[in-house]
């Protein structure tokens, strides 16, 4: 692997390639041993709109690995790179370190910054396009808390209209066999045009009905800005929050993600319950990061 | 091979078996306007057999590149190009939508890359078959579009 682009770039072997080696990371990510791999090796953050997580979360992963970071941030790249394109910021960052990792507003630029960097180029979310890292991380939680893969059900809660997370994570998920449950508002349904790209077991349900013979429950934002009154607004998230009601017919061993920062879409009293692992869910993008970052590097 | 709604020319390209609509859009990719100075003849609507109406263009003295004959297939997947020589045919052949095409339609989506002002990106376009129509995927943003005519830049 020298790019990772885009999730739809990676067949099921890579994914599983990437979940062992995320695997074989954990106890490093964890601090509990210490690895000097990337040692020598610096990375470049390049995050042309703010996500501190996300940058944290590489950052943490490469320095476990030994290795260095460079950060550009937000504010940096508006006011250093006046005037100055994408691809050009990229030909001189690319000479500055081993690989890049990229946050840009706009979709497929992850894509053309690949096309002019010498170093590996990982998208850490273009625009409304892919964040393949996020999915991959989401994968794992799954595999690491449900054990498996293959065989799993799946109700996706909230925006599923403009959710990324939700759109890469639908792709990946259909390329094992599982049941994917839609559960959203008419307003922020999946749109036609990616139902019809996606070849897998899917259906529209309401969440109350799916609840107990679910696995994952995973919950994603609805935001304000998305409806166009306040009132509607109110009516549609609140039936989609997450409280103690809301899963307690749920299955043992389901579990709750959510790719995190939660406003109100899961009540905090969920989150003492076995059920909660969207924190976990949060480290867990630590391994999957220095899988990627080992992969790329060495 | 009657063709008695317009003339034959001498040299030249003759563009037959275009969609019906679609000739003026075949000029425009030719990159013929008002202020040329070629002999072109276009005809529209014509009865055909085959495709119930269609379009024909004919321009004198001008031969097609394999570039433009591509963006055509764009637009009218069915249209046939005669190459003519001293009037007769030297070369007839088919068009057929090319699978990559760079920097000859524009994506719709004002987020994506390749509309960037100033940025050194041409936009690439994967172009398939669906329905027997011809749609395209962004390189970039990887937005499918349909009814390509409309984002030949
Ligand atoms: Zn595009």
């Amino acid at each position: 692997m020298r790019h990772l682009i885009s999730i739809n770039d990676l067949d099921r072997e890579d994914i599983r390639y990437i979940l062992k080696k995320a695997e074989e990371f954990e106890d490093v990510a964890r601090g509990e041993k210490r690895l000097k791999i990337l040692e020598g090796k610096i990375l470049g953050n390049l995050f042309f709109e703010p996500s501190t997580r996300t940058r944290m979360s590489f950052e943490v992963a490469m320095k476990r690995l030994g290795g260095e970071v460079i950060n550009m941030t937000a504010q940096e790249a508006s006011s250093v790179a006046k005037g100055e394109t994408l691809a050009d910021t990229i030909r001189v960052v690319s000479g500055y370190c081993d690989a890049i990792v990229i946050r840009h507003p706009l979709e497929g630029a992850a894509r053309f910054a690949a096309e002019n960097s010498s170093v590996p180029v990982i998208n850490a979310g273009d625009g409304a396009g892919q964040h393949p890292t996020q999915t991959l991380l989401d994968l794992y939680t799954i595999q690491k808390e449900c054990g498996r893969l293959d065989g799993i059900s799946i109700a996706l809660v909230g925006d599923l209209k403009y959710s990324r997370t939700i759109h890469s994570l639908i792709k990946a998920l259909t390329l094992f066999d599982t049941k994917i449950y839609l559960v959203s508002p008419e307003a922020l349904a999946l749109p036609d045009e990616m139902l019809e790209e996606i070849d897998g077991n899917v259906q529209r349900a309401q969440l109350d009905e799916v609840i107990g013979n679910v696995d994952v429950v995973y919950v994603t934002r609805i935001q304000k800005e998305r409806f166009p009154d306040e009132e509607e607004y109110r009516k549609v998230a609140g039936s989609y929050r997450i409280t103690l009601n809301t899963i307690r017919n749920a299955r043992e061993e389901m579990i709750i993600m959510h790719p995190l920062p939660r406003v109100d879409e899961v009540d905090p009293e969920v989150d003492s319950t076995r059920h909660a692992k969207y924190f976990q869910q949060a480290f867990y993008g630590v391994p999957v990061r220095m899988a990627i970052l080992s992969e790329v590097m060495l | 091979m009657k063709e008695l709604v317009i003339s034959k020319i001498k040299n030249g390209t003759v563009i037959d078996h275009i969609n019906s609509g679609k000739a003026l859009l075949v000029l425009k990719i030719l990159g013929i306007d008002m202020e040329t100075s070629l002999t072109v003849s276009m005809a529209m609507n014509v009865p055909s057999s085959k495709m119930g109406k269609k379009d024909i263009v004919k321009v004198e003295g001008m031969f097609i590149s394999d570039d433009e004959l591509n963006k055509i297939a764009l637009i009218s997947p069915n249209a046939t190009i005669n190459l003519i020589k001293d009037y007769e045919i030297e070369r007839k052949f088919k068009v057929t939508p090319p699978e990559v095409v760079e920097g000859v339609l524009k994506c719709p989506n004002p987020m994506c890359i390749s509309n960037a002002e100033r940025e050194p990106v041409k936009s690439i376009f994967y172009i398939s078959m669906e329905d027997k129509e011809v749609t395209a995927r962004c390189h970039y943003c990887r937005r499918k579009i349909k009814d390509l005519a409309k984002y030949i830049s």
